[in-house]
C-alpha cells in the first residue's frame, strides 16, 4: 500500500510491482496533485554535496535512464540536456571548482568551462562571467507525465480520492492497512510517500515525522524557440539549497523546456502552507533570471506558481522501514530533489518490502534519526506545525 | 500641509466602476479609476470609436440616460480632481504592502511598460469573460464570440461576415443578436439550447423586474422585424467550411440532452457568433487571497471581501448584468468611503441600491435556473481529433486519454498532463470546455498573475507614483 500518488510514490509502486508485489496506490487527490505537479522536474546531481543524498541522486539518476531507454523517455519528456552552473566572481569560482573536486571523487561528471568558453555552451548568457562547471548527467524529465506514466507502468491498483484516515494496525502493533473514508485497504505493508504531507501520515501511525514546507515559486515564460540549452544556474544556488534559514533565498534556475517556455526557479522561503501570491519573491528570482540572460528581460512571464518542498530539518529525506511500527516505510521529505530522487527511492523501498538488504545503507536516511537526543539537528527545529 | 485625503483604486471603468468611483468620490475619497479601455464605460457602454461615418449607438432609452448621468457626474469629479482616470492600464498584480496597496499595470496596447500606483484601498470591478465551449469547426475563422461580436458592432467596427447565426445559452444572445442586424448584418437564426418552458415558469421573477421584460421585448421585437428564425432547445453542432465557416448543422436537443435523431439541419452564414454566458474575473482577487464563492468572488452585505482593505462589485462578484453591477458598485463606494474616512457606514443611506441588488440577485438566479446549463451531453458532440486547447493545440482525444488512461480526475491535472489551459490564455477561453470534455467539475486555474508581464518588468517593477 503506497500512500501518495506523486513521482516518489509512483516510483515505489513501480518497483514493488516489478519485485513481483500487488500494490495499491492511494492517494486523497488525483495523480501528481501535491508538489510533483508544482515543480520543474530536476534530476540534479550538480546540486549535491558528497554524501548519501548525491549517492542516492547517482542512483536515480541511472534508473532513470534506464526507464528512458525502456521507451518511456518521450512519454515524460525526458532530456538529458545536463547542468551548467555559472560563477559571477572568482570567489565563487573557486568555491564552485572545490564542490566539483569532491563531487568527481564520489563519480559525478563535472567539467569546467573558461569565462570565454561559456557561450560555446549557452550564446545567449550574460557577459563579464567569471566561468562555470558542466555537468553532463543532470537531466529533466515533465513530472506530472512521470508520475502518470510511472503509475501506468506499475499496474497498481490506483484510489485516487481518497483519503488515508487511519493507519490500521493488529494487535501486536503491526501495520496492517489504511482506513480510508471510502472504506478499509488491507496491506501488510503500507510505504508513506505523502511528500510534505508525509508528517500527518506519520502521524496517523502515531509517530513523529519533521516534514515542513518550504514554498517555493516558479515563473513559466511565453514558448520561445530554444534558447536555453541546459539546465543553467548560479553558483549560489547550492549554497541556498542547503541553507537552514526561513527567510526568501532567490537564486534563478534557468532552463528551457520541450514545449518551449523558459522555466524560472527557484525561491525558497518558509512560510507554512501560504499560497498567496508574493511580489517579492517572484521580482527576485526575475531579477536573478534577466541577470543571467539579459534577452529573457523582454520576454514575458505567462505564469507564476508557488510548490511546497518536504523539507527536513537535515535536508535529507526518510527513505525505509520505521523501526517504530512494523510495516510502515517512509519514502519522503526529499525536499526540492523529490523527482530526482524518486526511481532511487522506490527501488530501496522495494528491496526492503521484498525482504532483502537495500543496495545503499539506508542508515543516515532512518525515519526515526530525530528521535535521537544526540541527533544534531534535534534540538534546532522549529515548533512543529505538521501536528495539528 | 493640507490633510491628505484617502485614496481608493478602483480597478474597471464599466458599469459597477463608474458607480463605485462616483459613490466614494462625492464622499470625502480620492479615486484612482484605472481601466484598460481608452475611455471609460466597460463593455457594457462601449461607445462607437470617433470618427467619420461613426454609427449611432445601440443603446436603449433607459441606458442612454443611465450612461448620460454617469458621465456628467464623472466629468464634475474629473474636473475638480477627485477622480484622476488612468485608461490603458492593464492591471496585472495588486500588490498589499503593510496595509496599503500597490496596483501595478503595464501600459497601452503595447504592454511592455509598467506604472503603479499606491492606495489605502481597492475595489476590484473587474467584470466577467466569455463563457465557450468547443464543437467540431469553432476554430474556423468566422466563428467568434457573442461578446466579441457584441463589441465589435458596439464599437462601430466592421464585423467578419454578412449572413450571422447567433447561437449558444443566456439572456445575452437576444441583445447581440439585435446588435448585429443594427449594425447592418443578416441574423437568419438564433439558436438557444434552453427550453422555452423553462423559461416561461420564471415569469413571476421577469414580472418583478419591468425593466428587464421591456428590454427583453424591444430586442425581440427588433429581431422578428429582421424575420430572423428563433429556435429554443437546438444547438449548433458543427460548423463546416475550408478557410472560414461556411455553414452550420443544427439539431434540436432531445429529452436526454443528445441530439434528436433526425432534425439536424444546415443553415448557411458565413458568421456565427457563440457564446455560453459569462465567468466573473477573479484573478487580481485570488492573488490578493480573497476568498471565493464558486467562481464569484465573496463579498458580505457592503461589498467588502474578506481581505480588509479589497471591495468588489459587479460581475467579479457574480453574473448579474449592468443594472446590478450599478447597485453593487453603488454601495461598495459608499461603504468604502466611510470607512475610510472613518465614519460609521450607513446602510439606510443606500438602501434603495440595496433593494434593487435584492431584487436582480433573485433574477439572476431564476434566470440562471431557466437557462441553466448547456445540455449535459453537449461533450459528445465534441469529436476526439477537435481542438479543445487553441494556444496549445489540445484535442479532445487526448484529453480523454488523459482521464481514461493517466488517472487525471480534476482540471488541474489534466492540464499538467495535457498542456490544456497552458497556453497564452491561460485556460480562459479552454478551460469550460476542457471540463466538459474530460467530465470534471470546472474548477478555475489560480492565475496569480493577472496578466503576462515582461520579466523585466517583473525583475524592476515601477515605483508607485503618487495620483496628480
Amino acid at each position: 500500500m503506497v500512500v501518495g500518488a506523486g513521482t516518489v510514490g509512483a516510483a515505489c509502486a513501480l518497483y514493488a510491482a516489478r519485485a513481483g508485489l500487488e500494490v495499491i496506490l492511494v492517494d486523497r487527490g488525483p495523480v501528481a496533485g501535491g508538489t510533483t505537479g508544482a515543480g520543474e522536474g530536476n534530476l540534479l546531481v550538480s546540486d549535491k554535496e558528497p554524501g548519501p543524498e548525491l549517492r542516492l541522486a547517482l542512483l536515480s539518476l541511472r534508473l532513470w535512464q534506464e526507464l528512458a531507454r525502456d521507451g518511456l523517455a518521450r512519454a515524460f519528456e525526458y532530456e538529458a540536456k545536463g547542468g551548467l552552473v555559472v560563477a559571477s566572481t572568482p570567489d565563487a569560482l573557486a568555491s564552485l571548482t572545490d564542490l566539483a573536486a569532491g563531487q568527481r571523487a564520489a563519480g559525478v561528471d563535472a567539467v569546467p568551462v573558461d569565462a570565454h568558453e561559456l557561450r560555446d555552451l549557452e550564446p545567449h548568457l550574460a557577459a563579464g562571467l567569471a566561468g562555470g562547471m558542466l555537468y553532463p548527467q543532470d537531466a529533466q524529465v515533465m513530472p506530472a507525465l512521470a508520475a502518470a506514466h510511472l503509475v501506468r507502468a506499475s499496474g497498481a491498483r490506483l484510489e485516487t480520492g481518497r483519503t488515508v484516515t487511519r493507519i490500521l494496525r493488529g494487535p501486536d502493533g503491526a501495520v496492517r492497512g489504511v482506513r480510508t473514508d471510502r472504506g478499509d485497504l488491507r496491506a501488510p505493508a503500507v510505504v508513506n510517500a505523502a511528500g510534505t504531507w508525509g508528517g500527518d501520515v506519520a502521524a496517523l501511525a502515531g509517530v513523529a515525522l519533521p516534514v515542513l514546507p518550504r514554498r517555493g515559486f516558479v515563473l513559466v515564460t511565453e514558448p520561445l524557440p530554444p534558447r536555453v540549452r541546459h539546465k543553467v544556474y548560479a553558483a549560489d544556488y547550492v549554497a541556498d539549497v542547503a541553507s537552514d534559514s526561513a527567510a526568501l533565498q532567490t537564486s534563478p534556475v534557468v532552463e528551457g523546456t520541450a514545449a518551449g517556455p523558459v522555466l524560472v526557479g527557484a525561491s525558497r522561503e518558509r512560510v507554512g502552507f501560504d499560497r498567496s501570491f508574493s511580489l517579492p519573491a517572484v521580482r527576485a528570482l526575475a531579477a536573478g533570471a534577466t541577470r543571467l540572460f539579459p534577452f529573457l528581460e523582454h520576454v514575458r512571464a505567462m505564469r507564476a506558481y508557488a510548490g511546497f518542498r518536504p523539507y527536513m530539518p537535515d535536508h535529507l529525506p526518510a527513505v525505509g522501514p520505521d523501526p517504530r511500527v512494523p510495516g510502515l516505510f517512509h519514502a519522503c521529505g526529499h525536499e526540492g530533489a523529490g523527482i530526482g530522487l524518486a526511481t532511487g527511492t522506490g527501488l530501496l523501498i522495494a528491496q526492503c518490502l521484498a525482504g532483502g538488504s537495500p543496495e545503499l545503507d539506508l542508515s543516515p536516511l532512518r525515519p526515526d534519526r530525530f528521535d535521537d537526543p544526540g541527533h544534531p539537528d534535534r534540538h534546532t527545529e522549529e515548533a512543529a506545525p505538521w501536528i495539528r | 500641509m493640507t490633510e491628505r485625503r484617502p485614496v481608493l483604486a478602483v480597478i474597471g471603468a464599466g458599469p459597477a466602476g463608474l458607480a463605485a468611483a462616483l459613490a466614494a468620490a462625492s464622499r470625502g475619497v480620492r479615486v484612482v479609476l484605472v481601466d484598460s479601455a481608452p475611455s471609460v464605460g466597460g463593455q457594457f457602454y462601449r461607445q462607437p470609436v470617433p470618427g467619420p461615418g461613426a454609427r449611432r449607438s445601440q443603446m436603449l432609452a433607459h441606458q442612454r440616460r443611465t450612461w448620460d448621468r454617469l458621465r456628467a457626474g464623472l466629468d464634475v469629479h474629473l474636473t475638480a480632481g477627485r477622480v484622476t482616470h488612468l485608461s490603458d492600464r492593464h492591471v496585472w498584480c495588486v500588490e498589499r504592502e503593510s496595509g496599503r496597496f500597490v496596483v501595478h499595470a503595464l501600459l497601452g496596447p503595447a504592454q511592455e511598460e509598467s506604472a503603479a500606483v499606491r492606495a489605502d484601498a481597492v475595489l476590484l470591478a473587474t467584470g466577467g469573460y466569455e463563457k465557450v465551449l468547443p464543437f467540431p469547426g469553432w476554430t474556423l475563422p468566422g466563428v467568434v464570440t457573442a461578446g466579441g461580436a457584441q463589441a465589435l458592432s458596439k464599437g462601430g467596427l466592421s464585423l467578419p461576415g454578412r449572413v450571422a447565426v447567433v447561437a449558444g445559452s443566456g439572456p445575452l444572445l437576444l441583445p447581440v443578436a439585435t446588435g448585429l442586424a443594427a449594425a447592418g448584418t443578416r441574423v437568419v437564426a438564433l439558436i438557444e439550447t434552453a427550453a422555452p418552458a423553462a423559461f416561461a415558469r420564471q415569469a413571476r421573477t421577469w414580472a418583478t423586474t419591468p425593466v428587464k421584460l421591456a428590454e427583453g421585448a424591444v430586442h425581440a421585437a427588433r429581431l422578428l422585424r429582421r424575420r430572423t428564425s428563433v429556435m429554443s432547445r437546438h444547438m449548433v453542432v458543427e460548423a463546416h467550411g475550408e478557410d472560414r465557416v461556411e455553414s452550420v448543422t443544427v439539431t434540436a436537443v432531445g429529452a436526454d440532452g443528445r441530439p434528436a435523431p433526425g432534425s439536424e439541419r444546415r443553415i448557411v452564414c458565413d458568421l456565427l457568433a457563440v457564446g455560453h454566458g459569462l465567468l466573473p474575473h477573479t484573478d487580481l482577487a485570488e492573488g490578493l487571497g480573497c476568498r471565493l464563492d464558486g467562481a464569484s468572488v465573496r463579498v458580505d452585505d457592503e461589498q467588502r471581501t474578506d481581505v480588509p482593505g479589497v471591495w468588489a462589485a459587479g460581475e467579479a462578484t457574480g453574473i448579474g448584468g449592468a443594472d446590478l453591477s450599478l447597485a453593487e458598485g453603488h454601495i461598495a463606494g459608499r461603504s468604502a468611503a466611510a470607512r475610510l474616512t472613518g465614519t460609521a457606514p450607513d446602510p439606510r443611506g443606500w438602501a434603495r441600491a440595496a433593494r434593487t441588488r435584492t431584487r436582480l440577485r433573485t433574477f439572476f438566479a431564476a434566470l440562471e435556473s431557466a437557462y441553466g446549463e448547456p445540455p449535459a451531453r453537449w461533450p459528445e458532440q465534441v469529436t476526439d481529433d477537435t481542438v479543445v486547447c487553441r494556444c496549445e493545440e489540445v484535442t479532445a482525444g487526448a484529453v480523454r486519454e488523459a482521464v481514461a488512461e493517466l488517472g487525471a480526475g480534476d482540471l488541474r491535472t489534466v492540464k499538467l498532463l495535457t498542456r490544456a489551459g497552458m497556453g497564452w490564455c491561460q485556460g480562459r477561453v479552454c478551460e469550460p470546455g476542457v471540463a466538459g470534455v474530460a467530465g470534471c467539475a470546472l474548477a478555475p486555474a489560480r492565475r496569480l498573475l493577472a496578466r503576462p508581464v515582461p520579466l523585466g518588468v517583473l525583475a524592476a517593477p515601477a515605483d508607485p507614483t503618487p495620483p496628480q
